[in-house]
């Protein structure tokens, strides 16, 4: 099988319509299994009630908030360096997706806030510092929409994506480089979590389906900008709307 | 935990379901603003070949 091939937009195509199935289904089973593991099997937090359920979207958003941002850079990058459309184009897809998972990691991070620190915002080294990650996509996202060739538009998207990859670890270590009100880590890559493992596992099962919702939808967005950048290629006109 | 209990949250109703509603929100939304695109895209149908470039 020559994997090379599906480098091209028009061979990703339909590839990657079947593929969407495939992540979307498990997707939703697994927000299903998150929530029920997190509100019916999960007991209530002894300090803090049951406030700290918003833990179990929370930490999963601002993961995917980071990870896409990587990931964006990656393909940003991939598409420069090698000039593939493709790559490009797949991280303008998870821009988006990136983004609104940052929003909703800083949303529900206020809500949490309010109860438990009294207060929905803090200029914290972990809050701005998300904060910042959020204007990245979104100065990523205006500067593809600012700028109308595709090529041009993909390669200040790349220097800007590449660039803001440094605010990742900023975040990431902020609560240790700082002295910060947001709480440490819950998972540590080295060492044992900090939670209980029912917790644990509603967290878990719940970063697994943003995981999986992120790569769905990101396909399904990488389609419909396949079809708006390649509208003049001859397959498109060949009814690929029918796959 | 029964209904009552769920939905009080134990007094943490506003923020708990107001972090799920609002994830739940913009999830559905990206999803249906997808499928919309989709649908404008297809509807539109084929594209003439002509170069599009001032």
């Amino acid at each position: 099988m020559n994997w090379y091939k599906y480098a091209s937009p028009a061979a990703f195509y339909p590839l990657a319509g079947r593929m969407i199935p495939w992540f979307a289904i498990p997707a939703a089973l697994l927000f299903i299994a998150g929530f029920y593991i997190g509100f019916f099997r999960a007991p209530t937090d002894f300090q803090q009630g049951d406030a700290y359920r918003i833990m179990f979207i929370h930490v999963p958003a601002a993961w995917m908030g980071m990870l896409l941002y990587v990931l964006m850079a990656f393909y940003a990058g991939i598409g420069w360096a090698f000039n593939a459309r493709l790559a490009s184009m797949m991280a303008s897809s998870i821009s988006t997706t990136g983004a609104l998972f940052t929003f909703i990691s800083l949303a529900t991070g206020s809500l949490w806030g309010k109860p438990t620190w009294g207060t929905w915002w803090v200029w914290d080294a972990r809050l701005t510092s998300t904060l910042i990650l959020l204007f990245l996509y979104i100065g990523f996202i205006s500067l593809q929409a600012a700028i109308d060739e595709p090529k041009r538009a993909d390669r200040a998207g790349a220097v800007l994506a590449i660039v803001g990859v440094v605010n990742v670890p900023i975040i990431y270590f902020s609560v240790q480089w700082w002295n910060t009100l947001h709480q440490g880590a819950t998972i540590r890559i080295l060492g044992k979590p900090t939670i209980a493992p029912i917790m644990l596992t509603a967290m878990l099962t719940l970063l697994a389906a943003c995981w999986l919702y992120s790569i769905a939808i990101s396909l399904a967005r990488l389609r419909c900008i396949i079809m708006e950048r390649e509208q003049r290629a001859d397959w498109i006109n060949e009814g690929a709307g029918a796959g | 935990m029964n209904w009552s209990e769920f939905f009080y949250m134990g007094g943490y109703a506003f923020y708990v379901w107001g972090s799920y509603g609002l994830t739940f929100v913009i999830i559905v939304a990206e999803v249906l603003s997808v499928i919309g695109r989709r649908k404008r895209l297809v509807a539109r149908g084929p594209r003439s070949l002509e170069p599009t470039e001032k």
